[in-house]
């Protein structure tokens, strides 16, 4: 019976798949290249109303912001689901096991590389409508900063406080900025900002600001896998 | 010419890493095999041309993928063995 049930809403999901992809018509020459063809429009809106210089951030950020909203969605989602899942059986701040403590040498020198990191996480994603990178970048380098930092000193800690503050406020910005299109102009990530002059730091309107949101977010929440998983109690050396 | 042959040595160059990463019996082996394919990878990503891609590959794949599978098997077993496999997931797991 439950196997019946199962073949029975298989085959209901399949055949609307099947019927939604065989209209779209893949190949067909209006697909190609039509009246319209989506790529053109996408690369032309990013020349000439978003003064964006990387097409590649203004299709992620604005033409399919939604989508990079349930990205972070996504992401937030899994790191509250690892942390809660490690946060029993962990180790406190300073008693992580470790096979030998960093020699003064790594230590000194991650001292030293630590806030280049940080400054450079922080270019990607200040700049990622004008350089390659963005948001997803910056903050993955940050969280190798912090994981740098971790590996080196044994008693390094990070304040899960902070880190959930920062995440929850960049969150708060991203959806509270897309919300605020809905006043300006009508559609959720309507761009209301002036877009300023191509190749600008202050250009672009709302992406520059979107996305400094998105590295924060990712930069906290990684940051928090690797100190969740890394002080998670071993079986073989706990 | 010569960015054809560049990129052909790094397809082998990743094949091989691949393949080494499937036959070796240490797992810290294996997963360094693994990140050198992600920074081949991304390499490649930069030679076509496509430097968004090969920033989040060189950041994630070769730094933070590498980072957590090297913890896990600090956690848990270095060695592959075929005969206790099962034992050895029983007690990782437990």
């Amino acid at each position: 019976m439950k196997k019946l049930l199962v073949i029975f809403l298989l085959a209901t999901l399949g055949y609307y798949t099947a019927v939604t992809f065989f209209d779209i018509g893949f190949g067909q020459p209006h697909f190609v290249k039509g009246v319209s063809p989506v790529k053109d429009i996408y690369l032309a809106k990013t020349q000439s109303p978003l003064t964006v210089s990387n097409a590649v951030t203004s299709i992620v950020v604005n033409f399919r912001g939604f989508d990079t909203l349930g990205e972070v969605t996504v992401l937030f989602l899994a790191v509250t689901v690892l942390g809660s899942v490690l946060y029993k059986n962990r180790h406190e701040v300073g008693k992580r096991s470790v096979f030998f403590s960093a020699s003064s040498i790594v230590t000194s020198g991650s001292k030293l590389l630590f806030p280049a990191i940080i400054l450079l996480g922080a270019y990607v994603f200040i700049h990622g409508h004008l350089s390659p990178g963005g948001g997803f970048q910056g903050g993955v380098i940050i969280a190798t900063g912090f994981l740098l930092m971790l590996l080196a000193y044994e008693n390094y800690s990070v304040s899960h406080t902070a880190l959930s503050v920062v995440e929850s406020l960049a969150g708060i910005t991203f959806a509270g900025v897309g919300l605020l299109g809905f006043m300006h102009g009508g559609t959720f990530l309507q761009n209301f900002l002036p877009t300023g002059v191509m190749n600008n730091l202050f250009s672009g309107g709302i992406i520059p600001i979107i996305y400094i949101a998105v590295g924060f977010k990712v930069g906290a929440e990684l940051t928090g896998v690797i100190y969740t998983v890394l002080h998670e109690k071993g079986e073989s050396n706990g | 010419m010569i960015y054809f042959i560049l990129i052909a040595i790094l397809f082998l160059l990743m094949i091989a890493s691949s393949v080494y990463a499937v036959i070796q019996k240490d797992l810290l082996y294996a997963v360094m095999a693994t990140g050198i394919i992600s920074l081949i990878l991304s390499i490649l990503y930069f030679l076509l041309q496509a430097p968004d891609v090969a920033l989040t590959e060189a950041a994630i794949g070769v730094a933070l993928t590498t980072i957590i599978f090297v913890i896990t098997i600090r956690n848990t077993v270095r060695m592959e063995d075929e005969s206790d496999k099962k034992e050895k997931f029983k007690s990782a797991v437990k």
